[in-house]
């Protein structure tokens, strides 16, 4: 961990890229065999990629994306599997959408009302994740198993409150319905981009500070290393004076309060409410950024860009006659390979380290320990 | 070792044999079942509750989570967990489509099939020979099938007559049989509305008539996966490989072949789920599988990784969804059921000894009353999600019944074991 | 069937290894290894750990391939690919770590991979009768439709022995078989492989109890660093003469100079009880003192409670009565956090399970354990500089062969390990250590190293509860010794006056007299 020889940090990247190149491949034959020109796709998305919009547009996706990421990646240093971002930030969006659009919180300083709202979501998304912590810590229940549960009754739930005679109200002219739009005061300002009609989103620099504080935790501070020490044995931890349980719990909260956020950047910075048409799905493509992006706060962050950037650059597909949905095999190529390609590097990683010190120090190392 | 010297002079416990569960059992706990039924039915006079039509309908939507739970028990009985299911499921949709409305339901379930062994082969190559962790592979798959999918259906269904670029084309429905006479005779009885005797005609009319040859081909596919799982050689060696695969590899057991058939196998029921889905809706559409892989893991769960658990669970969760599409009165009724269920768990588990576990189902349990008789309906959103929290609240209250396949989710690698 | 005769009447050895070699990448585990075993008899191969009897095992097996050398069976050439043709061979193995399915009943464990059959279908009827046959055959008395989750462990290693036997092995492999046993369990063991042997079936019998080995073989092979070393036979030799062919010189004895233990107690235990999880009493009723400058040897045959001492000390498992004090203080319900902060260093028997983060660099693996004390962190943040320059303070002061503190535990030998471990707890100045065998695995040059670091601490008034499975370490180290046996303590010792067959009988509970 932290090491940068030539040669561990050629390794690093021999996954990611190989992956994408891979990935490119495999698309590349199905346009090919489907009658549709690899090169003209190509084109399209490079020349979509000079424009501002694009890239502002893949910004602000790439802002939510890395939130996502970060939440999942939490859950992966421990060893937990929160597929339940998903469902935390879905439920946590839509009820401080409701809280921040409610009449009695137009009377608050702008500042106190954007605080309230980040606060409300990251509690709520806590507590959805706590129900998961819980049913593990006390009954051994998977995560993996409970998160998933709790992802689809996040889903009813939400439609449930989602009706003008609980939270929300309808859209006159659509047969949409959303809660209570966020007035002016709620909203939190977005960044003009010189050449884009769109804005930044204000709370990239939530999403920033969420990576850093993620570092810092991790790689600083005294709860990160035993969060850490955790997931790479549970008995050494257990045997330093570490609480399993209480790891368990914190961090599935912590990675709970992070998913919470996933929702804030579209919500303050540009729609406003929770309606049926809030982007569904983070949740899992933050589990794909945070694979490719191999947990490492940087590395999820490049990965979240070209996760927004493929997004993005789709739209343009269509206008070059190449179906965008191949956009989605993309990207569903590049994880599969990715991890493939991590597992086949640290294999090689592990046995280069191994004959390394062999060769650094003579034979000391037993033959039981290296065949067991 | 400290595993080992902890467990140095451990004692058994007394005697228990292989476990086998009598048809008597089963038997009397269905007559059971129909008499709660029959008495929330008179009480909540909700005549839906065991209506032949319900079952009917429950039916029809139970056969896509079973296979999709089968697909499910296959892969973990071989070690695998298999997450992708609902990716899976979505190949499978695809496959019907496309060969469905060219060349009629028995190629759609064939290509549904095909597609979704596909997909089994995909999580096998990951999972088995890169060692790929089998939850991430398995979301890979989630994410990559409805890219795939509405990617194949733009290009093949866009322009295709009555197609488009989410949907297939109509797929003519498989054949339907009906017991002549017996379903009538059995009408007669269940228009009676005779406490109990209707109730039990109800459920046996919806059973006889009108049912899906593809109904049939899934419940001998369930009764043939149990039988060659339990009861041959092979079944025995590709659950010893989800069970304890070191050592399946010291008695010869390629453990690699075993656990690639299984996925494989899983792949393909999955599939068909899907193709079932797709047929008995009438066509391929985007979306369609609305998560009803994750619905067949959990009526796996449900099911205690056994085929006759597992169909149980599915026709629970398919008879929720049956109940609500036919109206709420019905449904209201589901939490007084919920409700009784939750007592007898408090009661088996008091009597086991876990106090606090049997204190938190009854409470839930009396909540659950509660809310019942404090409310005339159950908001139709929230149906939708009474297999999931069912499924919780077996994982929270009862999982130390639960035995799931011991090395399920583990890496397995060649000549690894200690 | 009986063994074929050869031509000559004298039969041919039922195993015949010749020449093995058998290399992995950067190191040599098996080199021109060669063993003879008589057919009819119990053969033991001793060596300390890691000098290559598993792999040896797993070769003959077919668990691994040789690069160099021949197998003859009954004086036939013979190569096995995989463990199959090994069975078909008439070679069965009884792993150290069983190798059944829980989930499954002894039934199907047992035919598993060369089930009978009635058409498609598994014979449950023609297996069930066969195995009952063999289970009389042997008195091995196993049911052959309980679950093995319900089985003690000395049914299962019969539900393994039957498994082997099933598959019509003539030769049988025990992998270190008495390691898991207690003592009625062990002489029921060797009950059942004189029967076998009458039978004229073939053992041999892996160990490094080298009582055990001595009381039960016919013949003895030793190996070391790879290679046999010797051929005897137990009536020649005495233990001591086989542990120091088995490490290949006399052997470093052990040895403390003058007494340093004082009057200051460190550690009082008072009447410790530990229930298992299955509710039986794993220790009843300890009580015990340790004074600064004081070792205290604990002498167990393994699994008499030694391990849950030591968690109910580390605070991991939780006591059911009795008092532990450290200094003045009663820790009985202290965390673990505590305890170390407390001054308690710990080193653990299985280092790869509670010592080190083999996926860690030995920097990480310094903080393991020390994370809230200087200089690993500072309040709640990680000291980096602190605790790498503190790394490698202890890789030089513990002669760590590594190339440096970045690389990962998992790439150092398990001598190097355990350095680091004795190090790291050393280090923060313990007034507790619990060493639990500590030089278990470990080269010869590692044990004198940690023997002599042990010393210069209890001279600065260190109190040491040492638990070890090697007699001679336990007499030389400590200035107490106490026998363990099923979870009581039965006797102390002055260990300047015990012998070893002492503290053997003691520890069976056999020689309860003396």
């Amino acid at each position: 961990m932290g090491r940068f020889s030539p040669r561990s940090l050629l390794l690093g990247l021999a996954a990611p890229l190989g992956a994408l190149a891979f990935a490119v491949l495999v698309c590349a034959v199905i346009l090919g065999v489907t009658g549709h020109s690899p090169l003209d796709t190509v084109d399209a998305m490079v020349s979509a990629a000079q424009r501002p919009r694009t890239f502002v547009n893949s910004l602000n996706s790439a802002t939510t994306y890395y939130l996502a990421a970060v939440a999942v990646a939490i859950g992966f240093k421990m060893k937990l599997f929160n597929i339940g971002v998903d469902g935390q930030y879905r439920l946590a969006a839509m009820l401080s959408a409701a809280l921040a659009g409610a009449t009695f919180m137009e009377g608050l300083p702008s500042f106190l009302r954007v605080a309230l709202t980040v606060v409300a979501a990251m509690l709520v998304g806590a507590g959805w994740a706590g129900v998961a912590a819980l049913l593990k810590v006390t009954r051994g229940v998977s995560e993996v198993i409970s998160t998933i549960m709790l992802n689809a009754i996040a889903t009813y739930l939400v439609s449930y409150l989602l009706n003008p005679a609980r939270l929300a109200e309808d859209r006159p002219g659509s047969n949409n319905v959303g809660t209570r739009p966020i007035d002016g005061g709620g909203q939190v300002a977005g960044l003009e981009i010189p050449g884009s009609s769109s804005q930044l989103f204000g709370l990239v620099f939530l999403a920033a500070l969420v990576g850093f504080g993620y570092w810092f935790v991790l790689a600083r501070t005294r709860f990160g290393f035993e969060l850490k020490a955790t997931g790479l044995s549970e008995s050494a931890a257990v045997a330093s004076g570490v609480s399993v349980k209480k790891m368990v719990l914190v961090s599935m909260l912590l990675s709970g309060a992070v998913a919470g956020l996933v929702g804030m950047p579209q919500l303050l910075g540009s729609s406003y409410s929770y309606s049926l048409d809030f982007p569904p799905g983070i949740g899992f493509i933050g589990i794909a950024v945070a694979l490719l992006g191999r947990n490492h706060p940087v590395g999820m962050a490049l990965a979240a860009l070209l996760w927004g950037f493929l997004d993005n650059s789709s739209n343009s597909l269509d206008v070059a006659g190449v179906p965008r949905e191949i956009v989605g095999i993309m990207q569903g190529v590049i994880v599969l390979s990715v991890v493939v390609a991590y597992e086949l590097v640290r294999r090689y990683r592990v046995r280069a380290e191994q004959r390394d010190v062999g060769t650094a120090l003579g034979r000391t190392k037993t033959a039981e320990e290296a065949s067991a | 070792m400290t595993a080992g010297s902890s467990t140095g002079a451990r004692h058994a416990s007394p005697v228990r044999r292989a476990r086998k569960i009598a048809p008597w059992v089963y038997f009397l706990i269905a007559v059971a079942a129909v008499l709660v039924l029959s008495a929330v039915r008179v009480l909540a006079g909700a005549t839906d509750l065991t209506s032949s039509g319900t079952v009917q309908a429950a039916l029809t939507a139970a056969v896509p989570l079973a296979m999709a739970a089968l697909a499910g028990m296959w892969a973990e009985r071989g070690g695998v967990v298999n997450i992708g299911l609902e990716g899976m499921m979505v190949l499978g949709t695809f496959g019907a489509g496309y060969a469905g409305y060219q060349w009629g339901p028995w190629a759609a379930v064939a290509f549904g099939l095909l597609l979704g062994v596909v997909g089994g082969l995909l999580h096998a190559v990951a999972t088995v020979s890169f060692g790929v962790d089998h939850i991430i592979s398995g979301v890979a798959i989630n994410l990559l099938a409805p890219g795939a999918a509405l990617f194949l259906s733009k290009l093949y269904f866009a322009d295709a007559p009555g197609g488009g670029q989410k949907q297939s084309p109509r797929i003519a429905d498989a054949p339907k049989v009906t017991v002549p006479g017996l379903s009538d005779v059995l009408g007669t009885v269940e228009g009676k509305h005779w406490f109990f005797v209707s109730d039990v005609a109800g459920v046996l009319r919806g059973l006889v008539t009108e049912v899906s040859l593809l109904t049939v081909l899934a419940a001998l596919l369930i009764v043939w996966s149990g039988w060659v799982l339990w009861r041959t050689p092979f079944g025995l060696r590709l659950r010893s490989c989800g069970e304890a695969p070191t050592a399946a590899e010291s008695l010869g057991v390629n453990v690699y072949r075993y656990k690639y058939l299984a996925v494989i196998a899983s792949g393909g029921f999955a599939g068909l789920g899907g193709a079932f889905l797709a047929v008995s809706s009438g066509q391929f559409r985007d979306g369609q599988t609305g998560g009803r892989g994750f619905i067949g893991l959990a009526a796996m769960i449900f099911g205690n990784w056994r085929p006759g658990g597992l169909a149980t669970g599915a026709t629970l969760f398919g008879y929720t969804d049956a109940l609500a599409l036919r109206g709420s009165a019905a449904v209201h009724a589901l939490l007084l059921l919920l409700g009784i269920a939750l007592v007898v768990v408090a009661v088996v588990q008091y009597r086991s000894g876990h106090h606090v576990l049997s204190a938190v189902a009854a409470a839930l349990g009396v909540l659950f009353g509660y809310w019942y008789f404090a409310s005339d309906e159950v908001p139709a959103e929230l149906v939708g999600a009474a297999p999931y929290v069912v499924t919780l609240l077996v994982l929270g209250l009862a999982s130390q019944r639960l035995r799931p396949p011991r090395m399920a989710g583990e890496p397995y690698r060649k000549g690894q074991g200690k | 069937m009986p063994t074929e005769p050869a031509a000559g009447g004298e039969p041919a050895p039922a195993v015949e290894l010749s020449g093995i070699t058998k290399r992995f990448p950067g190191v040599t585990a098996n080199s021109d290894v060669n063993i003879t075993v008589r057919a009819g008899t119990v053969h033991a191969l001793v060596g300390e750990n890691g000098a290559g009897k598993s792999t040896l095992m797993k070769i003959l097996y077919g668990m691994q391939q040789p690069d160099e050398g021949q197998i003859r069976i009954g004086g036939v050439p013979t190569a096995f690919g995989s463990p199959a043709d090994a069975i078909k061979a008439g070679i069965g193995m009884v792993h150290q770590h069983f190798m059944l399915a829980d989930n499954l009943t002894v039934l199907e464990n047992v035919v598993l991979g060369s089930e009978p059959r009635a058409g498609v279908r598994l014979d449950f009827r023609a297996a069930r009768e066969r195995i009952r046959e063999i289970s009389a055959a042997y008195s091995l008395n196993v049911d052959p439709d309980r679950v093995v989750d319900d089985l003690g462990v000395g049914e299962r290693q019969r539900v393994e022995i039957l498994k082997v036997l099933y598959r019509g092995a003539r030769t049988l492999i025990l992998d270190e078989p008495t390691a898991v046993l207690v003592p009625q369990e062990v002489d029921e063991l060797f009950g059942n492989l004189r029967e076998l042997k009458a039978e004229g079936l073939t053992i041999v019998f892996i160990s490094h109890k080298l009582d055990e080995v001595l009381s039960v073989a016919d013949d003895i092979t030793v190996m070391r660093r790879g290679t046999t070393v010797a051929s005897v036979s137990p009536r020649e030799v005495t233990s001591r003469q086989l542990a120091e062919l088995m490490v290949g010189s006399a052997l470093p004895v052990p040895e403390l100079r003058d007494s340093t233990v004082t009057d200051r107690p460190v550690l009082t235990v008072t009447g410790l009880t530990v229930t298992g999880a299955d509710g039986r009493t794993v220790l009843d009723g300890l009580s015990f003192t340790i004074h600064a400058g004081e070792v205290l040897g604990i002498a167990g045959v393994e699994g008499n409670g030694q391990a849950e001492l030591v968690e109910a000390l580390m605070g991991i498992r939780t006591p059911t009565a009795g008092t532990v004090r450290l200094g003045g203080e009663n820790i009985t319900r202290a965390s673990t956090r505590h305890r170390r902060e407390a001054g308690i260093g710990y080193v653990p028997e299985d280092r790869h399970r509670q010592g080190v983060l083999l996926e860690a660099t030995l920097w990480e693996n310094r903080v393991l354990g020390h994370q809230t004390r200087r200089p690993s962190s500072r309040g709640a943040l990680l000291d980096l500089k602190g605790a790498k320059a503190d790394t490698e303070r202890i890789v030089r002061d513990y002669d760590v062969r590594t190339p440096g503190i970045g690389v990962h535990a998992s790439a150092l030998s398990g001598g190097n390990q355990q350095k680091l471990i004795v190090g790291r707890e050393m280090s923060a100045d313990p007034v507790l250590l619990i060493a639990s065998h500590p030089t278990r695995g470990v080269d010869v040059g590692a044990q004198a190293a940690i023997w002599e670091h042990i010393r210069r601490a209890r001279a600065e008034h260190l109190a040491v509860l040492l638990i070890s499975a090697d007699l001679d370490e336990l007499i030389g180290m400590s200035d107490t010794l106490a026998v363990i046996l099923r979870g009581r303590l039965v006797a102390d010792y002055d260990p300047s006056t015990v012998t070893p067959e002492q503290l053997g009988s003691a520890m069976t509970g056999a020689g309860r007299e003396d």
